[in-house]
């Protein structure tokens, strides 16, 4: 019996303490450090499914069926054809009913940020007349709250859409179905972020009166918009497209200028509405959003396959949706605290927890996963550079594989990482990194900071215990 | 409240960059709130919302940067205006320069495909997991962790075995590959002298005495401690003899173990007498140094000392002197006429457990009533975290002296602690002391103990008692802490020392020994 071992260059993986790591270095031998963790321990249910799963002929069967998906999610094709008020849009949509984020949520569970914004959006819509009638209303039955997910649609933060605001309308090429989302507000007081004041209220007014119908007929006149191009380019730009809008909201303005100016406005309406657009880098926010929503959902409902096709919080609990259920099978856990730095005059105890559905983008393989790109934010994540491009390389583990079309730089162009596999989650304890911005936790007030946040263990447990006995219960 | 404001005109900062500034300068002494942002209609809300709001803010413009900051009573707002410069100017990752590292395993195995070996110091109960899928991926294995569970060994011995990768350990602490020194390990030549051993410091006092007499080591491959029990089988013993009787740098091998189930003990034998070059086997038990012993053309020796020499002889290397120890040159019999009527007992204070061992073994044959906390026989076992008895060696690294605190040979408390406890006993004569050098110990481990040896001599002096320490520095000059300083500086301390561990017992024995010269 000979060795391998004494035959090629020593060249060590350190797994545990980095002591050892310097002593080998200083003798010159090349060295790869595992930042260990100890492993989740893991239910028996748990075990059990992943021992089901991990069954050869039901690993290959989940593995077809998430290649499938990973197909249909990159070959997706979105693009941006019009600006349209829900009512008129949106599936299911009514003047009573108000589409929130997250998975469903009872009013009484809801978290503040989200009450603000639908005692705010009822206002806006004339259904009440004052925030403390509209709080009654809200609690009255009255009123139909639904996901905006189940809608076909994403919403930013509390993801409050009602009917009379304007949504992004963006289709997918390849597969036809087709995804909304509303209008950035642009600043922190904002509804959104659970503030709700007459400065609000006007604002969404003046949307819906001039900033919606001008963007509405500027499209018609553009007729579509490459939303995967644009995106594709934001990323090399230095954008995530989470937290970082930046290149985004020049490149879709480019592309929106010169159709904003040929509508029927004034130009003092113009001079507002550019005015507007250049008052806060998120403008594009949502559309990258409604692009992630638009690619997911071409690759939800493919029979076994444990491919996270839904990432979303409501500020009490945090969702997940897996392809193999057609529909809205939820899976949930508790909301959690986002950690970041807080703006002026905040602590963390202000915070709201985790909310809204714009973890569609790290769903997508943007946003917390593409932090990489987007070397300017990586005080978010507290830290160097190196950490982001570390926490970027380290998505691969729990993904399918990398989608060609967007592409990081840095990372010698490699693509995004894609398809979320909710067995490689539960498998290497890692959770998906997201991030995103904090609302104040009680209603009215606003944004306070942005920071780092992980989903639950608990909502992958139980996908894959409930994904164990859905592939074998055929 | 006192605002101050000020406005760096034409100054851009990004936002996200702002945000964590202000977090940063909300802790400044001396600030009640600060924030830093620019003149956005969003910052300028936000400062608004918060009371900060001055006409100056008022009037930055969208390309000026404003810090503005509620100070504390009697601050001056120049200074704090200073210390939040003085933090932008760090920024938060400053200095950091992380290296690169993995979350796990196979990731790290999956982005660095050709590394040989995998090494594994987690926690015991997660250590198997890690080997396994090391295994998995056709990598070799140096498992450090203990309490790694024998069901566990067994099953990633036999995987390795078939798939012909080594698992050294669980329990190893020591190895060379390729003249790289693994965990704690010591700088020593490279040569021809191939070593597998299921002893950590027997490991590292053979490679060092190898060293000593102008040998080198090949490979030294470790085990594990309980690898030749008879549950184990000796699957890596014997699959290292194997790789080092297959290897064209190995001339001679060296294996080395306490002496093993007696099953095991033949199979290792039986498959030594095949090996085709020459082995010494070498198994540290009782009998005491009996001289080598041919047995099935393999030869067997019974202490470190021997097995090194045996080593470098059978490589061609001739040895001046026979290997009986010699300790003309240390005033056996003045020392021992200087000591007081009652000092009678020897106490060994001891890093490395087969140097506690080996002490153990050349006391008991020359002196009675020699007893150790890791004695095998209850009659001669200390308490657990007891009182010495007579003449006593204590292992430091057993589990009772490292439950939730670094190995001796780190960390020295314990044993300092116990060396002053030991020199105030009226009882004590002699005291044994080992220091190990090398990769992963301490960076200075005679100077870390300095203090208490001062200590244990002045006691012994107030007391009117000659104390004789002696120490026993296990290294080589070419190790980060050097043996020729670390010798030094126990000379100047006042402690004798000796040049291997057969000659620390020997003369530690000689000292007390009644009746002889």
């Amino acid at each position: 019996m000979s060795t391998t071992l004494f035959d090629s260059t020593l060249k060590v993986v350190n797994v545990g303490a980095t002591s050892f790591k310097d002593d080998l270095e200083a003798q010159g031998v090349s060295v790869a450090q595992v930042a260990w963790t100890p492993p989740r321990a893991v239910s028996p249910e748990l075990e059990a499914a992943m021992d089901t799963l991990s069954r050869p002929d039901i690993a290959a069967k989940i593995d077809a069926a998430n290649q499938e998906v990973v197909e249909r999610i990159i070959s997706s094709h979105p693009v941006l054809v019009g600006y349209e008020k829900a009512i008129d849009v949106v599936p299911g949509m009514t003047k009573e009913t108000i589409l929130h984020a997250g998975p469903p949520v009872a009013w009484e569970n809801m978290a503040g940020a989200m009450k603000g914004a639908i005692t705010g959006a009822l206002v806006f819509e004339g259904l009440a007349d004052t925030i403390e009638a509209a709080t009654e209303l809200a609690a009255s039955g009255k009123i139909t709250f639904s996901p905006c997910h189940e809608h076909d649609c994403v919403g930013s933060m509390a993801g409050i859409t009602s009917a009379s605001m304007y949504m992004h309308v963006v289709k997918n090429k390849t597969y036809g179905n087709v995804s909304y989302t509303n209008l950035s507000e642009q600043l922190a007081k904002i509804l959104r972020m659970g503030a709700n004041d007459q400065s609000v209220i006007d604002r969404l007014v003046w949307m819906r009166d001039v900033f919606g119908p001008m963007l509405s007929e500027a499209m018609k006149i553009a007729g579509e918009i490459d939303l995967r191009m644009l995106l594709a380019q934001a990323i090399q730009m230095g954008d995530e497209d989470h937290n970082r809008n930046i290149s985004g909201t020049l490149l879709l303005m480019q592309k929106l200028a010169s159709h904003l100016v040929m509508t029927d406005f004034t130009n003092e309406q113009k001079k507002d509405v550019f005015a507007f657009i250049e008052s806060s880098d998120y403008f594009s926010g949502p559309t990258w959003m409604a692009v992630a929503k638009n690619a997911l959902d071409a690759g939800h409902g493919v029979k076994n396959s444990s491919i996270v096709t839904t990432m979303t919080r409501n500020g009490y609990e945090f969702g997940i949706r897996l392809s193999n259920w057609e529909g809205f099978r939820w899976f949930t856990g508790p909301a959690q605290v986002v950690v970041g730095p807080m703006m002026a005059g905040f602590k963390p105890e202000d915070s709201g927890l985790d909310i809204g559905d714009s973890a569609i983008t790290e769903t997508f393989g943007i946003g917390g996963f593409a932090m990489a790109a987007a070397p300017a934010i990586v005080p978010l994540i507290g830290g160097t550079v190196d950490s982001a491009l570390d926490a970027t390389k380290d998505m691969l583990e729990i993904t399918t594989t990398t989608n060609p079309n967007i592409t990081i730089p840095i990372l010698d162009f490699r693509g995004l990482a894609t398809g979320i596999d909710a067995r490689k989650v539960v498998e290497t304890g890692m959770l998906p990194l997201i991030n995103t911005a904090i609302a104040h936790k009680d209603a009215g007030i606003g944004m306070i900071g942005a920071g780092l946040v992980n989903p639950p263990f608990e909502c992958f447990e139980s996908a894959i215990i409930a994904l164990a006995d859905a592939v074998t219960s055929d | 409240m006192t605002v101050a404001a000020r406005i760096s005109e034409n100054t851009y900062v990004d936002s996200m960059s702002l945000m964590a500034l202000s977090t940063r300068a909300n802790d400044v002494d001396g600030v009640n709130q600060a924030m830093v942002g620019m003149g956005t209609d969003m910052n300028k809300q936000v400062i608004e919302s918060v009371g900060l709001m001055t006409p100056e803010v008022q009037g930055a413009g969208r390309s000026d940067l404003i810090t503005v900051v509620d100070l504390a009573d009697g601050q001056d707002a120049d200074e704090v205006f200073a210390a939040i410069d003085a933090l932008r100017a760090t920024g938060p990752g400053a200095g950091t320069g992380a290296n690169a590292s993995f979350r796990s395993l196979s990731q790290a195995l999956r982005e660095d495909e050709d590394s040989t070996l995998v090494v594994i110091s987690v926690p015991g109960e997660h250590a198997a997991r890690e080997a396994k899928s090391a295994l998995q991926r056709d990598k070799h294995v140096m498992i450090f962790s203990d309490n790694v569970s024998l069901e566990d060994e067994i099953e990633l011995k036999k995987t390795a075995h078939d798939k012909g990768l080594l698992v050294m350990g669980p329990d190893c602490g020591t190895a060379i590959i390729n003249g790289k020194g693994l965990c704690f390990a010591n700088a020593v030549r490279r040569g021809r002298i191939g070593v597998v051993a299921a002893s950590g410091t027997g490991a590292q006092e053979v490679s060092v005495q190898i060293d000593a007499l102008g040998g080198g080591i090949s490979q030294l491959i470790g085990v594990g401690g309980r690898d030749l029990s008879a549950d184990v089988g000796g699957i890596m013993m014997l699959d290292g003899l194997d790789v080092l009787a297959a290897d064209e740098g190995t001339d001679v091998i060296v294996v080395l173990s306490k002496p093993p189930a007696r099953s095991v003990k033949d199979a290792i034998l039986e498959r030594a007498a095949r090996a085709g070059k020459p082995v010494v086997a070498c198994f540290i038990g009782p009998s005491g140094s009996t001289g080598p012993l041919e047995q099935d053309g393999v030869t067997v020796v019974s202490t470190s000392r021997d097995a090194a020499r045996t080593a470098v002889a059978l490589d061609g290397t001739t040895l001046d002197g026979g290997s009986e120890v010699d300790l003309t040159g240390h005033d056996v019999a003045s020392v021992r006429e200087s000591f007081t009527s009652g000092q009678r007992y020897v106490r060994g204070l001891f890093c490395g457990g087969t140097v506690n061992d080996e002490v153990f073994y050349q006391l008991v044959a020359e002196l009675d009533d020699v007893h150790s906390n890791v004695a095998g026989d209850p009659s001669t076992r200390l308490e657990p975290n007891g009182k010495s008895r007579a003449h006593s060696v204590v292992d430091f690294g057993s589990d009772e002296y490292t439950q939730g605190r670094p190995h001796p040979m780190i960390d020295p408390t314990v044993r300092a602690a116990r060396l002053v406890e030991e020199a105030a006993d009226p009882e004590v004569a002699v005291i044994l002391l080992d220091f190990e050098l090398g990769f992963g110990s301490n960076p200075d481990p005679v100077g870390a103990m300095l203090d208490a040896i001062e200590k244990a001599k002045a006691t012994a002096d107030e007391a009117q008692r000659p104390l004789e320490i002696i120490g026993y520095v296990l290294g080589t000059d070419g190790d980060s802490q050097n043996k020729a300083r670390q010798t030094e500086q126990l000379h100047q301390a006042g402690v004798r020392t000796v040049s291997d561990v057969i000659e620390l017992g020997a003369l530690g024995a000689a000292y007390v020994r009644e009746g002889r010269n």
